[in-house]
C-alpha cells in the first residue's frame, strides 16, 4: 500500500515536474542562512526589526541572494546564551547553513561566536559588536554590519565636547554595558562629571535621578537607558519639566524601537547613530519607503543593519556565483562590501567592522504622524574602531 | 542635599509606597487568610496597565479607562479564582508556586501575542499633565501628586471596609485562625473569591493609574512583585494595616535612601568608592531594611491578631 502511494506521488511530481523544472538556466542550489535573533522577552523588539529588514531586503530581489533561492532558517536565542549556542550548533550542524545572521546582544555573540565560525559558517552580526572580537580575537569569517558597541557612546562624549559643555550629568543601569557606556562617553568628554549615577536594570520610577539632576542643574545629561527603562526614564524626564532646559544625550533610549511609546516626550531628544530614517540617498529612500509599506512602522538602525547583511551576502553571492565553496574567495567578496547600504559611505576595516560616519540625532514627528529620529549633526567621517589595530588579520 | 530636593524625594518615596500597598493589600490578605502564595499577583498590575491602555485606545479618554481597567481586572480575579486558585487552597506552597509561576508565563506571553514586545505608554490626562512649583525652583508633576490623592482615597476605602463591615470583619477573623472561622459557620471559600477578586482589581487599579509614568511592557509586573512580597512580610501576613505602614517604609527607604546614601558615602568615602558603593548599597537597603525589621519583630511590623 505504502509503494504504491509512493509511486502514485512520483507520478504526480513526474508529471508536474515541468512547472518547477521550467528554467534549466539556472541550477544553482538555494543558499542556506540561518537567522538567529532574540525574539522573546523584552529584546525581541530589536530581533523583530532585525528579521524584518532582512527579510523586506529578500523580499525587494524576489526570496534571492546572489540569483539564488535564499533558504533562511529563523531561530530565537531567548537572549540566553545556553539556548543561544544549542541553536547556533543546530544551524551549523544540522541545518547545513553557510551563513549565521545573529545575533542582538554581546552576550550571545560570546556564547555563539566560536561555535559558528569554527563550525563552517561565516558570522555577520547585525548588531552585537563587541571590542572583544575587534581586536586580538578577531577572525576573517565574522562580519559586523553596525559598529564597535563603544562607539556610539564616545560620539556622544565628542559632540559634548565640542558644544562646550561644563558639566555633564551621566546615568546607566548598573550592568556591563552601563559602566561600559558611561567609560565610552568619557574618553571623549574632558569636562566636569557631575555625577555618574548607576541604577538598577529593575529601575521604575526615575524621580530621585530627576530629583538630583534638577538640583545639580548640570549643562547636560548623558545616558544609556535600552528599552522599557528608557521609556521610563524619556516620559518621566519630560513630566518633570526639565526637557526644556536641559539637553539631552542618549544612547540607544530614544529610537525607533522605543519612540511609538515614548511619542512626544521624546521629540528633541538627541541620540548617536550612524544612520536615520531621513537621510537623502536613493538606497535609503528605497530602503524606509519599503519599510514602511511591509510593516507599518519607521524602521531603527537595527532594521537598517539586518538589510544591510542580507544587501552583504547578495552582493558577495553575486560575485562569487557557484564558487562559493572557495573560503578565500567568499571572505575576500564579503570584504569587498560592494553594496549601497542606507547609511552612505560604508567599508570593512580589517577586522570586519565597519568603517563609516557617525552622526547625532534628534527625534522629529513625521507629516505622518509617526515619530523618527533625524540626523542633527555630523560628528565623525570615516571614523574606525579603536581595536583595528591589535587585530592580526590584513 | 537641599529641603527642596529632600520635600520632592520624601513626595516620591510616599506615592511609590501608596501604589506599592495597592498591590501588596490583596497579597497579603490572600496570603494571610487562605496561606496561598500568589506570584501571580503582580501579572494583575500589569495587565491593569495594558487594560488602560487598551480602554483608553477605545473610549478616547483616560477617565473611562480608569473603571474599565478596574473592572476588568476584577472579572479577571473572579475568573482566575474559580480556574485556577480554588484548587490551590489546601495544597503544598510549592504547588502553588508551580501553578502561580506557570500563570505568569502564560500571561506576559499573552500579552505579548496580543500588544506586540514593544513597550507602550498611556498619554496622561491633559488637565494632570502640568507640574507645581515646590521651594527652590524645584518643580513637581501634578499627576504624581493625582496619584497619591487616588491612593490615599482607595486606601480609605479599604480601611472602612476591613474595620467597619461585616465582610471585613470576617476577613479579620480569617487572618487570624481560618479554621476557627469555617467552623463557626463562615463560608471561608466565599470570603477567599471576594478576597482574590478584590485584591486583583487593586493591583490592576494601581497598573491603570502608574501606566502613564511607566514604561507598559509585560514584565513589568516582576518588579513590582519582589517589592510587594518586601512589604507583605515586612506588615505581617495578613495585615492591611501593616502592610500600609510597610509600603510606606518601603517606598521612603528606596527613593529617600537612593539619595541619601550617595551624599553620606561621599563624605565618608573618597569619589571613586562612593560611586562603586552606592549603587550596589542603594538596592539592598530594602532587604537590609527587611532583614532588621524581622530579627527584631519576626511576625511583621503590625500582625495580624493572633499571628504575634
Amino acid at each position: 500500500m505504502k509503494r504504491w502511494l509512493t509511486a502514485a506521488i512520483l507520478a504526480v511530481a513526474a508529471l508536474s515536474g515541468p512547472a518547477w523544472a521550467a528554467d534549466p538556466a539556472q541550477p544553482a542550489a538555494p543558499v542556506k542562512i540561518g537567522l538567529l535573533v532574540t525574539l522573546s522577552g523584552p529584546g525581541a523588539v530589536l530581533g523583530q526589526q532585525v528579521r524584518n529588514g532582512f527579510m523586506l531586503a529578500l523580499q525587494q530581489r524576489d526570496g534571492k541572494l546572489g540569483g539564488r533561492t535564499a533558504d533562511v532558517v529563523v531561530a530565537d536565542d531567548e537572549l540566553k546564551p545556553d539556548v543561544g549556542v544549542s541553536r547556533a550548533r543546530r544551524l551549523v550542524e544540522g541545518d547545513k547553513v553557510a551563513f549565521v545572521v545573529g545575533p542582538i546582544f554581546s552576550n550571545i555573540l560570546g556564547a555563539i561566536f566560536r561555535p559558528v565560525t569554527q563550525g563552517g559558517a561565516i558570522l555577520i552580526s547585525p548588531n552585537a559588536g563587541s571590542s572583544v572580537y575587534a581586536g586580538k580575537q578577531c577572525s576573517a569569517d565574522f562580519f559586523v554590519t553596525s559598529y564597535e558597541n563603544t562607539q556610539i557612546h564616545a560620539v556622544l562624549g565628542a559632540y559634548a565636547q565640542s558644544k562646550g559643555y561644563k558639566r555633564a550629568f551621566l546615568m546607566a543601569p548598573n550592568y556591563q554595558a552601563g559602566k561600559d557606556a558611561v567609560a565610552g562617553f568619557r574618553s571623549r568628554f574632558k569636562g566636569e562629571v557631575v555625577a555618574e549615577d548607576y541604577v538598577p536594570l529593575t529601575t521604575i520610577d526615575f524621580q530621585s535621578e530627576l530629583a538630583r539632576i534638577a538640583d545639580l542643574k548640570p549643562d547636560v545629561i548623558f545616558t544609556f537607558m535600552p528599552g522599557g527603562l528608557g521609556v521610563a526614564l524619556v516620559k518621566q524626564f519630560h513630566q518633570s519639566g526639565l526637557a526644556a532646559t536641559i539637553p539631552f544625550l542618549s544612547a540607544f533610549t530614544a529610537d525607533e524601537s522605543t519612540l511609538p511609546a515614548e511619542q512626544d516626550a521624546a521629540i528633541g531628544l538627541y541620540g548617536g547613530m550612524t544612520w536615520a530614517p531621513n537621510m537623502d540617498n536613493p538606497a535609503n529612500k528605497r530602503f524606509v519607503a519599503d519599510y514602511l509599506a511591509a510593516y507599518h512602522a519607521v524602521p531603527g538602525s537595527y532594521a537598517m543593519q539586518g538589510y544591510d547583511a542580507a544587501q552583504l551576502i547578495d552582493s558577495a553571492l553575486s560575485k562569487v556565483g557557484a564558487e562559493d565553496g572557495d573560503r578565500t574567495k567568499l571572505r575576500a567578496a564579503l570584504h569587498a562590501a560592494d553594496f549601497a547600504s542606507p547609511r552612505g559611505p560604508f567599508r570593512f576595516n580589517t577586522n570586519g567592522y565597519p568603517i563609516q560616519d557617525f552622526y547625532v540625532t534628534k527625534v522629529a514627528k513625521r507629516p505622518d504622524g509617526l515619530y523618527e529620529t533625524e540626523i542633527a549633526e555630523k560628528v565623525a567621517s570615516q571614523e574606525a574602531d579603536g581595536f583595528a589595530q591589535e587585530c592580526p588579520l590584513h | 542635599m537641599s529641603a527642596g530636593l529632600l520635600l520632592v524625594q520624601t513626595l516620591d518615596g510616599v506615592q511609590l509606597g501608596l501604589l506599592l500597598f495597592l498591590i501588596a493589600a490583596g497579597l497579603t490578605l490572600v496570603f494571610g487568610v487562605m496561606d496561598v502564595v500568589n506570584l501571580a499577583h503582580g501579572v494583575q498590575y500589569m495587565l491593569g496597565a495594558y487594560a488602560a491602555v487598551a480602554c483608553a485606545g477605545w473610549t478616547g479618554s483616560f477617565w473611562a479607562a480608569l473603571p474599565l481597567a478596574a473592572a476588568a481586572s476584577l472579572a479577571l480575579g473572579a475568573v482566575l479564582q474559580r480556574l485556577v486558585f480554588r484548587r490551590l487552597v489546601g495544597a503544598g506552597h510549592l504547588d502553588q508556586v508551580l501553578a502561580t509561576f506557570g500563570l505568569i508565563l502564560l500571561a506576559e506571553e499573552g500579552v505579548r501575542m496580543v500588544f506586540g514586545p514593544a513597550p507602550l505608554s498611556l498619554a496622561m490626562p491633559p488637565a494632570l499633565a502640568g507640574t507645581v512649583p515646590l521651594f527652590g525652583g524645584l518643580r513637581y508633576p501634578v499627576y504624581r501628586l493625582a496619584v497619591v490623592a487616588a491612593a490615599l482615597a482607595v486606601a480609605a476605602l479599604l480601611w472602612l471596609a476591613i474595620e467597619h463591615t461585616r465582610t471585613g470583619m470576617r476577613l479579620r477573623a480569617g487572618a487570624s485562625n481560618a479554621p476557627i472561622l469555617a467552623a463557626l459557620g463562615v463560608d471561608v471559600g466565599r470570603l477567599f473569591a471576594l478576597v482574590l477578586a478584590a485584591g486583583a482589581m487593586l493591583a490592576g487599579f494601581a497598573g491603570a493609574i502608574a501606566a502613564p509614568i511607566v514604561a507598559i511592557e509585560p514584565g513589568m509586573g516582576g518588579s513590582v512583585l519582589i517589592l510587594a512580597f518586601v512589604v507583605v512580610v515586612l506588615g505581617g501576613p495578613g495585615s492591611a494595616r501593616g502592610a500600609f505602614l510597610a509600603a510606606l517604609l518601603v517606598g521612603l527607604t528606596d527613593t529617600l535612601g537612593r539619595g541619601l546614601l550617595d551624599a553620606a558615602l561621599r563624605v565618608a568615602l573618597d569619589p571613586s568608592a562612593a560611586r562603586m558603593a552606592g549603587p550596589a548599597l542603594a538596592s539592598m537597603l530594602i532587604y537590609l531594611l527587611m532583614a532588621a525589621v524581622l530579627a527584631f519583630r519576626p511576625a511583621g511590623l503590625l500582625p495580624a491578631r493572633g499571628r504575634r
